[in-house]
């Protein structure tokens, strides 16, 4: 796995501090873990934040508990309930205005959102497997989207090799992760006695030039690539391919989905926990004067009504053929879309399924019948 | 509708049974309510000050439900009278807290309570407003909210339909950001089966929902029941899940008689 060009070398254990003054210096507003509300989730640090220390995530069928990490480490806890999606596709964000001048004709103007240089700390594998596809979906050569792209431009990315994957984590089988391998402009890995790091791109090697580190030893090499191969090792669940796109088009009227509809809610917090889930909904929000409105656009999901209605009639109007949209656009739709699926193994959809509904084995199920 | 030149759009605030919870939504818009005074003319507003019941108006917000013998020909006298009439409030929606009365009146319990029985003029049922007239915009909510109360106003003042939001409490409480409390926590939260409006208030203070919006669209409650089940609740806690503050919404109505049918097992 490791190719990297570049020497590694190594972040001292008490040393985050000064990588996120050095980022700072460089007019990076920083984005990293928090504990808020029994969570990891990822918010501004400001100077005096300690990153958290000593955490594991605890994470299951629709479960989800920060423990005691005995190993009292920095980046022992997985991932949480988001990382990166709400950076740069914004859940709520304005598109444009319209009004009228004083002349009376209508005017339409582009809102561009404020986009403050962002440094990402503890970004995973899977997370930067699936920021790949959200570029891909956001930034087609034909179609830029203005927001997005504002917000992905001033992004910079340190991300952290997984040592504890969560019982829900399955990158290994899509093969993005539990190690980055691109993507980021600095990755860590943590060990007892501090973090490895290696820069992936210019900004990353400039940034880390300025901490004066030692190299890494060849011990330290070796004990991340272990931890590497053990992190792989210890993810329990997977998905029977990376390409399932025929096997899962053939089922289309398969038992299996009558069934998973029964227990399933429609509340679409998988696919907004999903870090390569993309549909959003625009609507108008008129001014109180009655002389202007702003175009909004939201986080949408497939399991609403709104999402399948067409005119005069709905193309997904019950549970059954919701879910079946959401696994069969993840995981045979992207193909085509993208050229290749649209999971990466994070397992969020799992955890924060408030039902505990399991995508790999809603998948095992469906393939364990010929169709 | 306000083209210059023309009279003010006339609009009305009428209140049947209810707390005046959502006619405060109005009052606690400030500023916003002076904009708005600029473009209406508030021709009936008890809570505001200004009387006139029966005048004609284009736009007529009703909070409450029907529950006396005195609403029943009020309501229609407000249809007859009012061109456009938008239900406000989990009572006027649903029939609300007092919906809670209903199936189980019982006159024994008037006269056991009150000094006075006979000044309590009471329907044996709490009904919304649709049950009696037709209603052309709902806002479901208790209470509804300011920024809730100004889109839909603002957008028939335009000419075109309110947005109607039928999706559930989870899409606002994931796009806010709100670690799920179901997940971290296993406590039973009425999100999924719940009409967004409120941008996941309860969730965002670290509690469950308790779904004052009423039901969202295609809500699987036997489901979410069997959750709760799982996280501890007997089936009376369940039921009592969704006989709150909208009772009497039909899915969640339908969602207490089953898991009670199945409790007398
Ligand atoms: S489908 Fe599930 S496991 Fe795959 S990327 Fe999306 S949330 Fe993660
Ligand atoms: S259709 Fe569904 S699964 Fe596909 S991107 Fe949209 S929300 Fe995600
Ligand atoms: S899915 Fe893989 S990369 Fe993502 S958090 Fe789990 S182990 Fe890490
Ligand atoms: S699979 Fe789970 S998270 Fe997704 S819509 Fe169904 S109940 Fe909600
Ligand atoms: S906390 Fe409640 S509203 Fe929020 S996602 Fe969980 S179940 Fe839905």
């Amino acid at each position: 796995m490791r190719a990297h060009a570049d020497p590694a070398v190594l972040l001292p254990i008490d040393g985050l501090p000064a990588l996120l003054a050095a980022l700072g210096r460089d007019g990076y507003r920083c984005i990293g873990p928090a504990v808020e509300k029994g969570a990891i989730v990822m918010r501004e640090l400001d100077g005096n934040d300690a990153l958290p220390r000593g955490l594991q995530a605890e994470q299951g069928p629709g479960h989800y508990r920060l423990v005691a990490d005995p190993h009292n480490r920095y980046f022992a806890w997985a991932n949480g309930p988001q990382a990166l999606k709400p950076l740069f596709f914004a859940p709520q964000e304005t598109l444009w205005r319209a009004g009228r001048g004083d002349d009376g004709a209508l005017r339409f103007e582009a809102v561009l959102p404020e986009a403050p240089k962002l440094a990402v700390i503890g970004a995973r594998a899977c997370d930067l497997a699936a920021l790949a596809l959200q570029d891909a979906h956001f930034l087609r050569p034909e179609r830029v989207d203005a927001h997005y792209a504002a917000r992905r431009a001033r992004l910079f990315l340190v991300a952290v090799q997984c040592a504890v994957p969560a019982a829900t984590c399955f990158c290994g089988s899509t093969g993005d992760g539990p190690v980055p391998t691109a993507g980021y402009d600095i990755t860590l890995a943590e060990l007892p006695e501090g973090f490895v790091a290696h820069a992936g791109s210019d900004a990353g090697r400039a940034l880390l030039a300025t901490l004066d580190l030692a190299p890494a030893t060849p011990r330290q090499l070796d004990a991340v690539q272990v931890q590497g191969e053990a992190a792989a090792a210890a993810q329990a669940r997977a998905l029977p391919g990376k390409d399932l796109h025929d096997a899962l088009m053939r089922r289309l009227d398969h038992p299996r989905w009558d069934e998973v509809a029964m227990r399933c809610l429609a509340c679409g917090n998988c696919t907004a926990v999903c870090p390569t889930c993309f549909c959003h909904a625009e609507f108008d929000q008129p001014a109180l004067d009655g002389a202007s409105s702003t175009h909004q656009r939201v986080w949408d999901s497939c399991f609403g009504e709104s999402h399948g209605h067409l005119h005069g009639f709905n193309v997904r109007p019950d549970i059954r053929t919701r879910y079946r949209q959401w696994l069969t656009h993840k995981l045979a739709g992207w193909h085509a879309q993208f050229g290749r699926s649209g999971c990466t193994g994070c397992g969020r959809c799992i955890a924060w399924c408030p039902v505990g509904i399991d995508l790999t084995g809603e998948v095992a199920a469906l393939m364990a019948e010929q169709p | 509708m306000d083209t210059p030149g023309f009279a003010k759009p006339r609009v009305a605030v009428h209140k049947f049974s209810s707390c005046d919870g959502c006619q405060l939504a109005f009052l606690n818009l400030g500023e916003d309510l002076l904009a708005l005074a600029a473009r209406v003319d508030l021709v009936h507003f008890a809570e505001a000050g200004p009387l006139d019941p029966d005048a004609d108006v284009d736009i007529a917000f009703v909070e409450g439900s029907v529950s006396t013998p005195e609403d029943l020909g009020r309501i229609q006298r407000i249809r007859a009278h009012s061109r456009v009439l938008v239900a406000i409030g989990a009572c006027a929606t649903s029939g609300g807290i007092q919906g809670l009365r209903n199936g189980v009146f019982d006159a024994g319990w008037v006269t056991q309570i009150y000094r006075h029985p006979e000044a309590v003029a009471s329907l044996e049922r709490s009904t919304p407003i649709a049950r009696h007239v037709k209603v052309d915009v709902e806002l479901w909510g208790c209470p509804v909210s300011g920024p809730q109360v100004l889109a839909a106003l603002n957008a028939l003042l335009l000419g075109v339909a309110p947005r109607d939001d039928a999706d559930k409490v989870c899409t606002e409480c994931k796009r806010a950001g709100h670690p799920c409390v179901m997940v971290t926590r296993g406590i039973a939260c009425m999100g999924p089966a719940t009409r967004a409006g409120c941008g996941a208030l309860c969730p965002g203070l670290g509690r469950d929902c308790y779904g004052c919006y009423g039901p969202a669209e295609t809500v699987n409650t036997a489901t979410l029941a069997a959750q709760f089940g799982r996280f501890g609740l007997d089936a009376a806690a369940i039921a009592q899940r969704f006989q709150s503050i909208n009772s009497q919404a039909p899915v969640f109505l339908a969602a207490a008689q089953a898991i009670r049918g199945q409790g007398d097992d």
